[in-house]
């Protein structure tokens, strides 16, 4: 009982380490989501020199280097390059741009499967690329990826763990100040931590789901469900 | 020193920590195999006890990160007597959080045989379990592949957790370097390289491996 | 003296190796309907995307009225804001209901007031016969009611000429009707037309000229009476002959 007594205690800290936690997937997710669209954008419509040079070359690295290392040359990186940067900013721009690469990966494979008939569509009445991109494409890519990105927004969440490496006092952290404080009992600390983030997880992927529900687009998803199924077979 | 001579000097610690990473990374890939496709059959032929609790180990691992996973194994068994080294630990938290994925990939693929091949096989006469050995489990071998592959890039990158519970890994090695030279920045750019030219090898051995076991037509 | 709307002359299309279209040319006067027919793969699909530039042909001019579409200095959007085009595979945009469907193009492109948009959009709907289906999803809808919401689209753009590339080509057989009157009301409306298509009863009864493509060239063209009748060239002779077999020689 006396370690339930604790961790009572302890749950103001917890709790500003969870706000920290959240605030830092927020960081990661809107600068994942907004370049996300950018490169999915010019991988799709883009000149190819800009795809060669600039955009396959960030995606390969920020995917093949894992993300304690991007948030060491980041972190490390600054001060080499004699700029003052804060872990926490540290932190949101190598897991942000990281977010990015795989955000442009899951956009791009809508948008390639709404299919260039759409695209038609909208150029035979007049429309410049922006302006089909605007209301014709993006409104169906961002629902069909949905799924996937609930996916990313989990991925995302539990990566956050990692700024700990670089001194941010997210979640993990507080929990370790709370063990090392009180010699409280490690193991009903960490256990408290991991059911807070999945808690965290599930709300988020409910929310998703209702988004899912409420923009779904009438009639189609009995398409969708249909080619899914062929889809399973691959 | 210069940037190139520095991570020439490097490089051969940082390659014993790379071979760390490696027998991490294999040892739970295997884990997950062997763990991971029992909880899968257990999720779809099970009752709905071994459903149960195989869904609940699966919604558990994946919700919760890795890295709490390792804390929890590393930092808080000790509490209850249990004192893991720091690579067993790695071993035993990459190896549980690969299965909870694994037995994923490996339901999906499962499902993804269609249930009219397993009627056939009933009405010649097959037994449930002659069904899933000689039907299902082939065809979710192979259809598994792309899943798994992934699965195998994606430890590859997230062993470099295991620093942070002090497994000997390359990330370890390069912390330890950087200590001394204090060359932080220049000696993980030599990291993030050899992670780099680590994924390139292994994705594209993926890929042939992939090109020849894929059943025709699918 | 018919003023002439559409003049193609001498297009060449290559797509790599492979040329689709070898030189053609021909006119389309105010208020007739052109109709090309011929084998699949010949090319035709992409003389009409030739025509508002969504493929650019590699040799040739193209006239729109009196501008030049082939001219680099061109706004191709306003081109294209002219030219409507109805598609084998509807395109319609999956997302927005029959009615924004149809007013997307206008406030978008011709940036005309929403109110306005609207009245024109229900006018087109009715012509079509789908007013009732104003707020229905494509997906909603069967294959004949999406092509007509198709059709309402390129209508209420007003434009000056409309393509039509193989419209029935994927309707279920008990569908192709609907469109047909439709297109047969438009075409006796005075609108100008090309229309790629199989529906020989359909050109019979409203085509002002017909054109027979094979292998990227135009092999024969003449009135309806005249090619179907009495086609000059062998090859003419045989594709009618393969289409009524296929099609069984209906009569509209």
């Amino acid at each position: 009982m006396n370690q339930l007594f604790i961790i009572w205690q302890a749950m103001p800290s917890l709790m500003s380490g969870t706000l920290v936690t959240i605030n830092l997937t927020i960081y990661f997710l809107v600068i994942g989501f907004m370049l996300g669209i950018l490169l999915a954008l010019g991988r799709v419509y883009g000149p190819s020199y800009l795809q060669l040079l600039i955009i396959i070359p960030f995606e390969r690295f920020f995917r093949a280097v894992p993300a304690l290392v991007l948030l060491f040359l980041f972190y490390f990186g600054s001060s080499f390059f004699h700029i003052n940067l804060s872990a926490f900013m540290a932190a949101v721009l190598a897991m942000g741009l990281r977010s990015a690469a795989y955000q442009s990966e899951i956009f791009r494979g809508a948008i390639q499967s709404i299919g260039i008939e759409q695209m038609k569509a909208a150029q035979s009445l007049g429309m410049n690329i922006w302006q089909a991109v605007r209301y014709v494409i993006l409104p169906q890519a961002l629902r069909l990826s949905i799924p996937s990105w609930a996916n990313e927004y989990a991925v995302v969440l539990k990566d956050s763990s990692l700024a700990y490496a670089v001194g941010v006092t997210e979640l993990l952290r507080q929990g370790r100040y709370i063990v090392a404080r009180t010699f409280g009992n490690a193991l009903l600390v960490y256990t408290v931590c991991a059911l807070i983030y999945f808690i965290l997880v599930f709300m988020g992927n409910q929310l998703l789901r209702f988004l899912e529900e409420k923009y779904k687009i009438p009639g189609y998803e009995l398409k969708q469900r249909r080619e899914q199924s062929v889809l399973e077979r691959i | 020193m210069s940037f190139l001579e520095l991570a020439w000097t490097i490089l051969p610690k940082l390659l014993t920590g790379a071979v760390v990473t490696i027998e991490l990374t294999i040892i739970a890939i295997t884990m997950g195999i062997l763990l991971g496709i029992p909880v899968a059959l257990g999720r779809v032929y099970g009752n709905k006890l071994i459903y149960i609790i195989c869904t609940f180990f699966v919604e558990i691992i994946r919700g919760t990160p890795l890295l709490t996973q390792l804390f929890i194994l590393y930092f808080g068994l000790p509490s209850v007597g249990i004192m893991l080294s720091p690579f067993v630990a790695a071993m035993i938290g990459m190896g549980i959080n690969s299965a909870a994925y694994q037995a994923e990939y490996f339901r999906g693929a499962i499902q993804s045989v269609k249930k009219e091949q397993l009627i056939a096989a009933y009405s010649l006469g097959m037994k449930q379990n002659q069904a899933i050995q000689h039907i299902v489990l082939p065809q979710m071998f192979r259809l598994v592949i792309p899943s798994w592959s992934n699965e195998l890039i994606y430890l590859l990158k997230y062993s470099s957790m295991a620093y942070m519970i002090q497994a000997p890994e390359i990330m370890s090695q390069g912390r330890l370097i950087a200590s001394r030279n204090f060359r932080t920045f220049e000696v993980f750019i030599v990291v993030a390289l050899i992670y780099l030219i680590l994924v390139l090898i292994i994705s594209k051995l993926l890929d042939l491996m992939e090109r020849r076991f894929r059943i025709p037509g699918l | 003296m018919p003023k002439v709307i559409l003049k193609v002359e001498n297009i060449y299309k290559s797509y790599g190796k492979l040329t689709v279209l070898k030189g053609i040319s021909f006119q389309v006067n105010q208020g007739e309907t052109t109709v090309i027919i011929g084998p699949s793969g010949t090319g035709k699909s992409t003389l009409l995307t030739c025509i508002n530039q969504l493929t650019p042909p590699d040799k040739g001019h193209i006239w729109l009225e009196e501008t030049e579409i082939t001219n680099p200095e061109t706004n191709i959007n306003m081109i294209r804001s002219s030219i409507g085009m109805v598609f084998q595979l509807f395109n319609l945009f999956t997302h927005l209901t029959v009615l924004d469907n149809v007013r997307l193009g206008l406030i978008v492109v011709k940036k005309i007031p929403k109110d306005r948009a609207t009245n024109i959009c229900l006018e087109k709907l009715k012509l079509v016969g789908l007013v009732d289906k104003i707020d229905a999803y494509p997906a909603e809808l069967s294959g004949g009611q999406q092509q007509r919401v198709s059709i309402a689209r390129a209508l209420a753009m007003n434009p000056k000429l409309i393509l039509f590339d193989e419209p029935t080509s994927a309707l279920d057989p008990e569908l192709i009707g609907e469109v047909l009157n439709v297109m047969i009301k438009l075409a006796e409306s005075g609108m100008t037309m090309v229309v790629v298509s199989h529906e020989m009863g359909f050109a019979r009864a409203v085509a002002n000229d017909i054109i027979f493509m094979e292998n990227g060239v135009i092999v024969e063209e003449g009135k309806p009476d005249i090619l179907f009748h009495h086609p000059q060239n062998p090859r003419t002779r045989e594709f009618l002959h393969k289409i009524t077999e296929l099609y069984g020689g209906k009569s509209e």
